[in-house]
């Protein structure tokens, strides 16, 4: 493990720069944008599940009072199939379908129509003038009923992909994959216990709390300006400029401060079909998402069936495990189930193993990333089968990780050796945390469960500006979600050895910064700060010249120490240092201004591991849960901003619980969703949870200058088999499937 | 269809303007008076990003008609501060980094200024129920929690 | 279509006058007595244009009196001010602990006993609370004033006795006698801000010797409308309202129960979480009795 090193700015927690405007309301979010002389508009949504459209007449509602345009999907250009994006990213053809059906609507919600008025309510009106006519075929809703032989088909066009023959009859199964090692029965055999269940999860959504808003405003020369809530403006734009086959110079995206994601604001919605209506009215167009659009419309996770089979020793070691996992992908192509295969026996040095994934389409809306996409769900499955090894050989759970931890060398199940990662360093922690070394609470049950997250690189651009007065200016491109304006700050600051408070971060448009990624894949303060640390270093070797010139000395022998520019040891000159502000009040006479930058598409983004642990207590006679305490350890490499790292820890402790307790989409058998709000869609209040402890583990990431390792995603994971595994613990009845309702654990409690 | 006139006073300062009967207070207050520090995050009165004080009484914006503010006395986030500097409440928010996206602290610090207001020393599950109607989907509440009780001592003891 | 309107009558009157033309004339007229539930109508189930009628600022809609055999309160004051009120909350705290669980702070500042009960939802949490309570509605109307006992009032989901010209002026109850308790409990899956699952209100006055002599027992979340259960007051009756009489109680709930499966839960979990609910609340009650 690397030494621990001393920073001075990076480690601490100060106020982010956007802060005083985000307690104040200043801070303008995506519906906060209003132009003059603007419209406002409203998507016409499919109220069949499954339907051939086979008309769209907007005649009627072009023609009321105070609508100025109208568009369906024969008013989109036909799109090409091809991937696009990051971590949000699917096929573009698919994203344009989702965005406005053409041929047929494939969920509840589907979007067939937009239109723009003078008035929201206008708008709204006009929506029940537009005429559609459909021809409704029966919704294909469950994951395995979709991959049966005989299933309706949602589109006639897919057939499975990576077969290792071309199938001759289309499927719901969009595609398969495959990851295995070693000799599976030949591991089984070795095993003395084996464990084996069906785990089942519902959908689930991100809930963010501002739903998904635009405006957009096109002028007379073509050129649109858009401003919208996204995780990535570049890739809202390249995604719209797609959809719309417009040049992406002619597109200006800017992103508003974001009320939350978690991996929903990856893809686009409303921001072409604002650019087309503004372009057909001639007047900037405003669109705003209701709660229950954007349940019924946007982002959730797949829903999932995952079966698994695990073997293990007497002393606990895993001689062979086995999963098969169908997620449902929504309507077009693209569950998460790849990241799901790849996470499901990531924690562990495993040498038999065999993952089945499957991408299933079925007549629900497409999903979208959500935090850690794919993981939760397979690992919930994978946790709670070793919770149940655990006891079956009556080992603690964390020693049973223990007996089977990755660690650096390590060949992960999904092809690379583990760097140094932190994953024992979790379990040791754990063990010696007071949560789990003092007694499980009367009545209650303790669960145990690990957490993975691989986390990405990808492209970031940074830029840093040196002001006349030596403040500075750090310019970038990824969206602030949870603070990272003020970990650039502080990776400015210590880079540039210049106090926190004279550095402000700002995240710029698409015409004002160079090219970032998504925020996602825990890839920002890793990503973005990588080049940010960079744009500083550039900074740096223009400072140390200037004062080299200033000195009448070579570049070489200027050194760049706290801040300031000194002669290097062993140069025997009589000056006084410069500092970044001397720097910059001498810049007009050293050769102009003095700008820093980088781009860079990042490698070596390391993996963060964690282990959670709970004690939860369950009403009998009600089968109510209640949190009585939670606990995440987790590594961090390096935290750049503490708090900020301990609030994506907390923040997704309570999400993880959420999906585990009580969140899920309900359907009724048209496929309609009947809990589209936050009323009956259940996200945790702050009654529910308890004070969330953490201790941030740091194992320095070695393909970053602080060790940063992404902290965003990983701890949603853990806590749905934490969750199970308590329930189980306090019970004595284990319940394979998610949410863990009440009206779920009365009925297990009661054997039925 | 015919606009009402509607006279309140926000954040101190009187403010009419025009309404339809059936338009929400927050509604009005973003689209016909500006205050866009009020956000919608479900309109349904589940989440509590619109929460306002009217006369005294914490109430979500989304579930009052503009109408019914006639006279009402109204406080938006716009009002917490000042004018001198931020809230304690705001503050501590800041300092313990109780906010990640920010788009629910509006109406948390609304609320929270509410409960203040008529329990100045709350104990946590005090706190803790008093805001079970403003979602947060970035924190798990913890340290929202530990701001409002920051807040509650330094309003408690002034440095 | 017609036209959206907003009025705020000032006195009976007034809005039984605008009731009464609105429903001579098939114009569609509603009153507002909290708004939690209107407005969110208003916003997606039911978007038609109507005449608000904004019952609040009328004198017999506030007022709130403590009297010596008879405690009047008024329809549309807010949960959060009954929960204010110290002598309201120590002579009917089962009736105030229902009206502060309807939804959350931010309800509580507009949701009234009169909107709730006039919304009419089989799941609304004061009902039960106030069948228990011997509850008795003042309406009034064209024809002048009513009263309609609680338990009568609501005639299926979402509809209610009051004809187009009546609306609710407030609620009656009978001061409790000396040893008297009362309790409501609901389940929810979160610990706020959910709907009803099941919910039981009871009330118990006891003798000196701790005999129940009175009992009444609402259900509510459990039939398409809230339930006075009578064979659940009649176990408790004559009992020390102990452990077997309680659960004799909790199972005459479960048979007048006729639930439904929805998002919201099961028919078997709700016939057994009534029961449970009602055991507890029934606990909870005479605890309160026995401390009065």
């Amino acid at each position: 493990m690397a030494e621990a090193v001393d920073y001075r700015y990076v480690g601490t927690s100060p106020v982010r720069p956007d802060g005083v405007d985000k307690v104040t309301g200043r801070a303008q979010f995506g519906a906060d944008q209003n132009l003059p002389n603007m419209l406002h508009g409203r998507v016409l949504r499919s109220p069949h599940a499954h339907a051939r459209i086979k008309r769209v007449d907007l005649s009627k509602a072009l023609a009321m009072d105070g609508v100025r345009a109208a568009v369906s999907g024969a008013d989109f250009p036909a799109v090409e199939s091809g991937e696009i994006g990051g971590e949000g990213g699917g096929d573009v053809a698919d994203i344009a379908r989702n965005v406005m059906a053409r041929d047929k609507a494939l969920y509840h919600g589907h979007a067939v129509a937009a239109v723009a008025a003078t008035s929201v309510e206008i708008a709204e009106r006009a929506l029940e003038a537009i005429e559609v006519e459909y021809e409704a075929l029966p919704p294909v809703l469950d994951v395995l009923e979709a991959m049966a032989p005989d299933a309706t088909l949602l589109d006639e066009q897919c057939f499975t992909k990576n077969l290792p023959e071309k199938p001759d009859k289309p499927s719901n199964v969009a595609s398969v994959m495959t990851l295995a090692r070693g000799d599976l029965d030949a591991g089984f055999e070795q095993a003395d216990v084996v464990v084996e269940g069906e785990y089942r999860i519902p959908m689930a959504h991100q809930g963010y709390i501002e739903p998904h808003a635009c405006t957009a405003t096109v002028n007379e020369e073509g050129k649109a300006t858009v401003w919208c809530c996204t995780q990535g403006h570049f890739e809202f734009r390249a995604m719209t400029s797609k959809i719309l086959k417009w040049k992406i110079s002619d597109l200006k995206f800017v992103a508003s401060e974001i009320g939350g994601g978690f991996g929903g604001k990856t893809v686009v919605y409303l921001e072409p079909v604002a650019v087309l209506l503004s372009k057909h009215a001639g007047r900037p167009v405003k669109m705003v998402m209701s709660r229950e659009e954007v349940f019924r419309a946007t982002g959730p996770t797949s829903g999932s069936v995952c079966r698994v089979k695990v073997g293990a020793q007497s002393n606990g070691k895993i001689t062979a495990a086995k999963a098969w996992l169908a997620y449902e992908a929504g309507a077009f192509a693209g569950a998460p189930v790849m990241p799901g295969a790849m996470s499901i026996f990531a924690p562990y040095e495993i040498e038999n193993f065999l993952v089945e994934g499957h991408d299933v389409l079925v007549n629900k809306p497409k999903v979208a990333a959500y935090r850690a996409p794919g993981a939760p769900q397979a690992m919930h499955a994978f946790e709670v089968a070793l919770d149940d090894i655990a006891r079956q050989i009556g080992m603690d759970p964390l020693d049973l990780r223990l007996a089977n931890a990755a660690d650096e060398g390590t060949q992960a199940p999904y092809g690379p050796k583990f760097p140094a990662i932190g994953f024992k360093a979790c379990i040791e922690a754990a063990k010696k945390h007071p949560n789990y070394t003092k007694p499980v609470p009367e009545g209650a049950g303790r669960g145990v469960a690990a957490g993975f997250w691989f986390n990405i690189g990808m492209q970031s651009s940074a830029e840093v500006r040196i002001n006349e007065d030596g403040t500075v200016i750090v310019m970038e491109g990824s969206p602030d979600i949870g603070g990272s304006r003020a970990s650039m700050g502080l990776m400015a600051a210590e880079t540039l050895g210049v106090p926190y408070e004279q550095i402000k971060t700002y995240v710029g448009d698409t015409e004002s910064t160079g090219f970032c990624n998504v925020t996602g894949g825990s890839r920002t303060t890793f990503a973005t700060g990588l080049a940010v640390v960079q744009a500083c270093e550039d900074i740096i070797a223009q400072c140390k010249s200037r004062a080299a010139a200033t000195w009448g000395m070579d570049d070489d022998q200027v050194e760049w120490q706290d801040g300031q520019a000194i002669p290097a040891p062993g140069v025997n000159a009589d000056v006084k240092p410069l500092s970044l502000a001397d720097v910059a009040a001498s810049a007009p006479k050293t050769g102009g201004p003095i700008l820093g930058r980088a781009s860079l598409n990042a490698q070596g983004a390391g993996a963060s591991f964690a282990v959670n642990f709970g004690d939860l207590k369950v009403d009998p006679e009600t089968g109510a849960v209640e949190v009585l305490s939670f606990t995440g350890i987790q590594d961090a490499g390096k935290a750049i901003h503490p708090a900020y790292v301990e609030g994506q820890m907390q923040g997704g402790a309570a999400q993880g619980l959420g999906w585990a307790l009580n969140e899920e989409y309900i359907y009724d058998a048209n496929g309609v969703m009947e809990n589209a709000g936050f009323l009956d869609y259940r996200v945790p209040v702050a009654s529910d949870l308890p004070m969330i402890d953490t201790q941030i583990v740091e194992v320095p990431n070695p393909s970053h200058p602080y060790g940063v390792r992404g902290v965003g995603e990983t701890p949603i994971v853990a806590p749905l088999a934490v969750a199970s595994n308590a329930v189980r613990d306090a019970t004595g009845v284990r319940i394979n499937d998610l949410p863990l309702s009440p009206p779920r654990i009365l009925a297990a409690l009661s054997g039925e | 269809m015919s606009k009402m006139h509607i006279h309140t006073t926000i954040n101190g300062d009187q403010v009419d303007f025009l309404g339809s009967p059936q338009q929400s207070l927050l509604d009005a207050l973003r689209d016909e008076v500006g205050k866009l520090g009020t956000k919608e995050g479900c309109g349904t009165g589940d989440c509590g990003a619109c929460s306002v004080i009217v006369d005294g009484r914490l109430v979500c914006s989304c579930l009052m008609l503009a109408a019914e503010a006639e006279g009402a006395e109204i406080t938006t986030i716009e009002g917490i501060a000042d004018g001198d500097g931020l809230h304690p409440l705001q503050e501590k928010f800041l300092e313990h980094a109780a906010l990640q996206c920010g788009v629910c602290t509006p109406g948390f610090i609304v609320a929270a200024k509410a409960l203040l207001d008529r329990d100045p020393n709350p104990d946590e599950r005090t706190i803790r129920y008093w805001l079970a109607g403003n979602l947060c989907r970035c924190t798990g509440y913890d340290k929202i929690v530990r701001a409002v009780q920051d807040a509650a001592e330094q309003l408690a003891h002034p440095a | 279509m017609g036209e959206f309107a907003y009025v705020a009558p000032r006195n009976v009157a007034d809005a039984v006058g605008v009731l009464q033309d609105h429903a001579n004339n098939g114009r569609r007229a509603q009153v507002l007595a909290g708004g939690t539930d209107l407005l969110v109508q208003l916003r997606g189930l039911d978007k038609a244009p109507r005449t608000i009628v904004d019952v609040k600022k009328i004198e017999e809609t506030n007022r709130l009196d403590i009297g010596g055999d008879e405690i009047y309160i008024g329809a549309a004051i807010p949960s959060a001010i009954l929960n204010e009120n110290q002598e309201l909350k120590s002579l009917l705290p089962g009736l105030i602990e229902a009206a502060d669980l309807i939804g959350s702070t931010q309800i509580q500042g507009r949701a009234s006993l009169g909107g709730n009960l006039c919304n009419s939802s089989p799941a609304a949490d004061t009902i039960p609370a106030m069948i228990a309570d011997r509850g008795i509605c003042v309406i009034a109307g064209s024809g002048g004033e009513r009263e309609v006992p609680v338990e009568d009032f609501c005639t299926g989901v979402g509809t209610n006795v009051m004809t187009g010209d009546e609306f609710l002026l407030g609620l009656k109850f009978p001061r409790p006698p000396a040893n008297s308790g009362d309790a409501y409990l609901r389940f929810i899956p979160r610990t706020e801000m959910d709907i009803a699952v099941a919910g039981a209100g009871v009330s118990v006055t006891l003798d000196g010797g701790g005999t129940c002599t009175a009992a009444r027992v609402g259900i509510g979340a459990v039939a398409p409308t809230p339930l006075l259960v009578a064979d659940a007051a009649a176990a408790l009756v004559g009992t020390a309202v102990d452990d077997d009489a309680l659960a004799a109680a909790g199972a005459a709930c479960s048979t007048a129960a006729s639930p439904i499966n929805d998002k919201r839960g099961t028919v078997e979990y709700r016939r057994k979480v009534v029961a449970v609910l009602c055991r507890r609340a029934g606990a909870i009650a005479r605890d309160r009795a026995l401390a009065a």
